[in-house]
């Protein structure tokens, strides 16, 4: 199924929301999930498990590493959902 | 360097009587239970229907973002040490490699570890949450109010079941005596009300049954007590080097004279009838501050309210303390708390440090025919005064393993 950019960036807003207290409204696509976000390595993990299951797409753990920004899961899923 | 002597600045707790010191010294003095039934429908697994739980829960004292990483054991400490930290004044100048951590726990996270399981059976590997390991460690309420405070002189765990909350204190008044901190954050935490550790201690026989009535089930040294009532929560105190708390003008509740470390060598679970332990422990923290039989007119008893042990303890208390006994007033707190295993010790020394501020020691509730057995003067249904001048108070914990540990408390 494909996503479109917009759907997938307000999952992960909530998602981050619900994992890192951080108001959704705060959240774009170039905010860093470790600088900006205070998403640590494990608050990570639980993103990620998050978007697997909500978007329907797997993410491999040496993808994740990738993943700095907002921008670059929102891309990533979007590209894995299509 | 001059012999360096322990006080205490600061009290927090969060307790099946209320969500601070306050809220639970007030319900104390005024004989409540904090005791109820079970609303969850596991219950009915049990033979045991009800239990302590917190009068305030942790959702209304901190963020959920917050919450959803900290075992309940690791909330309950840090809503303490907390309030603990301002009733000190909110020592934040301090030299934090000066700032150390001791706060125990009987089982550690234990709820966190039964959740995480049945993840793992429903949803796989992948459902298992990041935090699981941080959260169910026993040093984690220990780790977690370290972290909060930036504690870098030490952060530790002591285990001994039900006497680990008193051992953390012992642990901390030890590390202010030998110079390695100034100051420490020292308490005990329990959060163990789960369908599985209370069939585990239904299954030993340990638990009050008296489903009927549970406000009445946790009974001390009455003819009737069938056993304890499992409770949460946690206490927390600050201790501080006396020179130290005396230079930043902190207020100043009382002094930590020393503490009494033994071990019964006896059996797994059932007390030593003799209570020799126990009596060399009373010794020996008699001896370590300085304090004889004379001086104690006050003791938080560990009575749990089960046949055994309460008439071991008692015994091993008329005989450590001799004739001085008729002058101890005796109160038995858990027949209002439940029994918070490695928080009992804890919140029952912030007990024994607010009777020595307000002269007052706390009742002991659901006497209805004390058991002719006990020979010590128990402190009855209502609040007993405690004479002027300086007076000395003593805090027993005992721990499923032989554990015995007694501190005790100075007026300043």
């Amino acid at each position: 199924m494909a996503l479109s950019q917009a759907d997938v960036l307000a999952g992960i807003k909530e998602i981050v929301e619900e994992v890192a207290g951080i108001p959704a409204a705060s959240i774009e696509l170039d905010k860093n999930f470790t600088d900006d976000l205070e998403v640590d390595s494990l608050s990570m993990v639980e993103v990620v498990v998050a978007c697997e299951e909500r978007f329907g797409v797997k993410i491999p753990d040496e993808k994740v590493t990738e993943l700095a920004t907002v921008g670059d899961a929102v891309n990533f899923i979007v590209s894995a959902a299509s | 360097m001059s012999q360096r002597r322990v006080v205490v600045t600061g009290l927090g707790a969060t307790t099946p009587l209320g969500g601070d010191v306050a809220t639970t010294w007030k319900a104390l003095l005024a004989g409540q239970s904090g005791v109820r039934l079970l609303t969850e429908d596991w219950r009915e697994l049990l033979p045991v229907h009800f239990a302590a739980r917190v009068a305030t829960e942790p959702a209304d004292q901190m963020e959920r973002v917050e919450m959803r990483r900290l075992d309940r054991s690791e909330q309950f400490a840090l809503v303490a040490s907390r309030e603990a930290w301002k009733d000190a004044g909110s020592p934040d100048g301090i030299d934090k490699e000066r700032l150390g951590v001791v706060i125990a726990s009987g089982i550690g996270g234990v709820i966190t570890l039964l959740d995480q399981f049945v993840n793992l059976n429903e949803k796989g590997a992948r459902g298992v949450s990041p935090h699981t390991v941080p959260m169910l460690m026993p040093n984690g309420p220990a780790a977690n109010v370290g972290l909060e405070f930036q504690a870098k002189a030490g952060v530790h765990t002591p285990v001994s079941a039900c006497a680990s909350g008193a051992e953390a204190i012992g642990y901390a008044f030890e590390m202010i005596k030998s110079n390695r901190a100034d100051i420490i954050v020292a308490g005990g935490v329990e959060a163990a009300i789960h369908q599985l550790p209370m069939a585990g201690f239904a299954a030993m026989k340990a638990l009050s049954t008296r489903n009927e009535n549970p406000a009445a089930a946790s009974r001390p040294y009455d003819l009737n007590r069938d056993g304890f009532v499992l409770g949460e929560g946690g206490g927390i105190l600050i201790l501080e080097e006396y020179e130290s708390a005396k230079a930043r003008g902190a207020k100043i509740y009382c002094e930590i004279g020393g503490q009494g470390l033994t071990s019964d060598g006896y059996h797994i679970a059932a007390p030593d009838p003799e209570g020799s332990g126990v009596q060399r422990a009373i010794k020996f923290a008699l001896e370590n501050s300085g304090l004889s039989t004379k001086d104690i007119v006050h003791l938080n008893a560990h009575a749990t309210s089960t046949p055994a042990g309460d008439v071991a303890e008692a015994n091993a208390l008329r005989k450590a303390l001799g004739a001085d006994a008729d002058h101890v007033a005796v109160s038995a707190t858990k027949s209002m708390t439940g029994h918070l295993l490695g928080g009992a010790g804890a919140i029952e020394s912030v007990f024994i440090v607010k009777a020595l501020e307000e002269r007052l020691a706390p009742p002991t509730i659901n006497i209805e025919n004390l058991d002719p057995a006990v020979t010590v003067d128990v402190v009855r249904d209502t609040p007993r005064p405690l004479p002027a001048g300086d007076i000395a108070a003593l805090n027993d914990s005992f721990g499923f393993g032989g554990h015995n540990v007694v501190l005790a408390f100075k007026s300043l």
